[in-house]
């Protein structure tokens, strides 16, 4: 075991190696409503040291998608494409082999950090379990790395914490407890679903920070999946914007900051109150919802929703594409947010009187006094 | 911070609440201090953000405005009325006009009724007494107004809606016997941002339209400084600073205050995330810290904080603050400053 310790770290000497390369992966549920689809042709790639943000809304796939990578998935579910962790292609692997890699090289760090641990075991033995297991090392050198893990991800008196069960922790110290077993056998990998959702803004600052320090310290590539635009801004190299299923919007952090053209990525920034607005500023909501995933549209999936849409958009799908002169920019859109064509559709629906407000039209806009 | 005093009340609220504590009892013979003398008040048509974190105390203090559970001690004044000291059924009367909203609106509704049910039982529990006469109009009004087509949604039940959807039914609910007050505790936290949008701007034109006063409880400062005319920042079952919304967010002067704004993650990366924010924990409620609870976090922590309980005091023309070393305003004067300044 210490061989494959110092494999590791020899390989942290190469540097822009691709560690995760998803190609096309599709995730179906067969329900009696028909086949469900959460995740539909997703691709991207991840390199060792880097972060990428996977943004959407409730039922957008963000969640499944990081579950097909790891594949904890229901037995009937039908996953399709590759997934390529470091040359092996994780979609085809045996359960047994699969064991090998989850915790070991890959880890997750879920939301909810109450029902991720075992609330009838002590911290120590949750921690020590995987190390014992993949690392192959004695009882007392176990408990020795639980206590370095523990006082690395800054909760104090380790020594007393490993005797305590989860509900004596605050949400806050379970989370880091949570992130502790993740880093337990020195993942290349980590995907944190969600870690902060279920945390008070000052705690989920500071999760935030030992993710962030963590992952450079270890160099390990991270998959960021949240609901919040505001988490992965600061915090990430490269964002994927995810809707119904698919990528929509991909590009580097400030690119996408910078320069939105997916009209969903717009709305999804314009919807959100901000504190450098004037309390009682109208917020641009987005209408109605996202599709069906068993019934989904012909054309566009954002197309019944969005401001832009064209009679092309209802009944083509648009292509994953990158903007001219920047291939790390890709959109999904026919008439993309700050283009001529993308000004002229918007144009052509305001004049029609197809943007409405909802409920209140006069007021749309404006501050109400 | 987590202060005491009533310096901030103003006159003619519609709510007023006046050293109220909540204590829930943990056995042997300890207590949780959930809210320890906290003073707020409302006036008609205005929104008052409660906002904090979890354990604050802020939801307490919304349900003990409403009777459940009643206050261990303290005023609730509602229209000129102490209502903590009314018999069940005065209470009861009462009710009407006080309407409360959840945070789960899924679960705040029941899964085996139809919507059209669940929105009407308050008429049929009240219709007669208010003498409100056409009930399936108003139903049908009302569920209109929030955004919801009558027709369609009325024979269904909550299962079938999304939650968004869910809440717009708990608002209509909430609307249809024309309430004075409603407390919204936590209404937009379990929703998607883009829902949460539809929500808040539903919130302000019922607000409108209904001539509601509104307390808006919830822990994300950007929704509240959005909804509210003033807002007061609660720290461990106290109030730390109260004021306009535009002004706090703008000046905060509590340390807190200043804590919290600051580990917002903006949707900009250009602004970098704050390396500093709070650090540690919140301290028990069960045996909150001597003098102004937050000195354990506090960056300006001094001796006299741990002796002395701050008092909320005017720092700018409707800005109130509890806090002997706030940022960006002059020290609080000591007690013995105090008394010499009296006059004799």
């Amino acid at each position: 075991m210490s061989e494959s310790l110092l494999e590791r770290s020899s390989a942290r000497s190469s540097e822009h190696e691709q560690l995760l390369q998803v190609q096309d992966l599709k995730t179906y549920f067969p329900t009696p409503r028909g086949l469900v689809k959460a995740v539909d042709g997703v691709s991207f790639e991840l390199e060792r040291g880097k972060t990428l943000g996977i943004v959407g809304e409730s039922g957008s796939g963000k969640s499944v998608l990081s579950r097909s990578i790891m594949r904890l998935l229901p037995r009937k579910t039908e996953l399709h494409g590759q997934v390529m962790f470091d040359g092996r292609d994780l979609t085809n692997m045996k359960q047994a082999e699969l064991r090998d890699v989850w915790g070991a090289e890959i880890a997750m760090v879920f939301q909810d950090p109450m029902t991720s641990l075992n609330p009838v075991m002590r911290i120590g033995p949750q921690i020590t379990e995987s190390i014992r297991h993949h690392l192959g090392v004695n009882k007392a050198e176990a408990r020795e790395t639980a206590i370095a893990l523990l006082t690395s991800v800054g909760i104090p008196e380790p020594i007393r914490r490993l005797k305590e069960y989860p509900h004596q922790l605050s949400g806050g110290m379970r989370q880091r407890v949570t992130i502790a077993i993740a880093l337990a056998c020195g993942p290349r990998l980590l995907i944190a679903d969600e870690p902060t959702t279920a945390l008070d803004v000052t705690v989920q600052a500071q999760i935030l920070d030992l993710l962030k320090v963590q992952q450079s310290e270890r160099f390990m590539g991270m998959i960021l999946v949240t609901h919040d635009l505001g988490v992965v801004a600061g915090r990430t190299d490269d964002i994927a914007v995810m809707y119904a299923g698919k990528i929509v919007e991909q590009a580097p952090t400030d690119e996408l900051f910078a320069d939105v053209k997916m009209p969903y990525t717009e709305a999804l920034l314009q919807s959100i109150p901000r504190l450098s607005n004037h309390s009682h500023t109208r917020l641009q909501s987005i209408k109605g919802r996202p599709p069906d995933l068993v019934n989904l549209p012909k054309g566009c999936r954002f197309a019944a929703r969005c401001p832009y849409v064209q009679d092309k958009c209802l009944a083509e799908e648009p292509p994953l594409i990158p903007i001219t002169g920047k291939p790390d920019h890709l959109y999904r859109c026919w008439f993309p947010v700050g283009t001529a064509a993308g000004e002229a559709a918007l144009e052509s629906n305001r004049a029609a009187g197809k943007i409405d407000h909802e409920i209140d039209p006069a007021a749309a806009g404006e501050i109400i006094a | 911070m987590a202060g005491i005093g009533t310096a901030h009340l103003r006159d003619g609220s519609l709510l007023r609440v006046e050293h109220m504590h909540v204590e829930f009892p943990v056995g042997g013979g300890r207590k949780v201090n959930a809210v320890t003398d906290v003073s707020i008040d409302v006036m008609e048509g205005e929104t008052l953000g409660l906002v904090g974190e979890s354990g604050c105390g802020k939801s307490t203090t919304g349900r003990a405005i409403m009777q459940l559970p009643h206050p261990t001690s303290g005023k609730v004044i509602f229209e000129g009325r102490d209502i903590t000291s009314l018999s069940t059924e005065e209470l009861r009367e009462l009710r009407p006009k006080l309407q409360m909203i959840f945070q789960d609106p899924i679960s705040s509704l029941n899964p085996r009724r139809k919507v059209k049910d669940i929105v009407s039982e308050p008429l049929s529990i009240w219709g007669k007494k208010l003498g409100s006469s056409n009930g399936p109009e108003r139903v049908r009004q009302v569920m209109e107004d929030v955004g919801l087509d009558a027709e369609q949604v009325g024979d269904r039940r909550p299962h079938e809606f999304s939650g968004g959807q869910c809440q717009r039914i708990s608002i209509a609910r909430s609307l249809v016997l024309d309430p004075k007050l409603i407390i919204c505790d936590e209404p937009v936290s379990a929703l998607d941002v883009s829902v949460q949008a539809q929500i808040l701007n539903l919130l302000e034109d019922m607000k409108t339209r209904y001539g509601l006063t509104l307390v808006f409880i919830a822990h994300d400062l950007a929704v509240v400084k959005n909804i509210s005319d003033r807002v007061a920042v609660m720290y461990l079952g106290r109030v730390c600073e109260v004021a306009g919304a535009d002004t706090l967010y703008n000046r905060p002067t509590h340390p807190y205050t200043a804590a919290l704004l600051a580990s917002i993650p903006e949707p900009d990366p250009s602004v970098k995330p704050n390396a500093g924010g709070l650090k540690g924990e919140l301290p028990s409620p069960i045996s909150p810290p001597s003098g102004c609870r937050f000195r354990t976090r506090c960056p300006n922590a001094q001796a006299r904080c741990a002796e002395e309980i701050p008092v909320m005091r005017e720092i700018e023309r409707e800005h109130f603050v509890a806090c002997h070393f706030p940022v960006d305003a002059p020290v609080a004067p000591s007690e013995s400053q105090l008394l010499a300044a009296q006059p004799v």
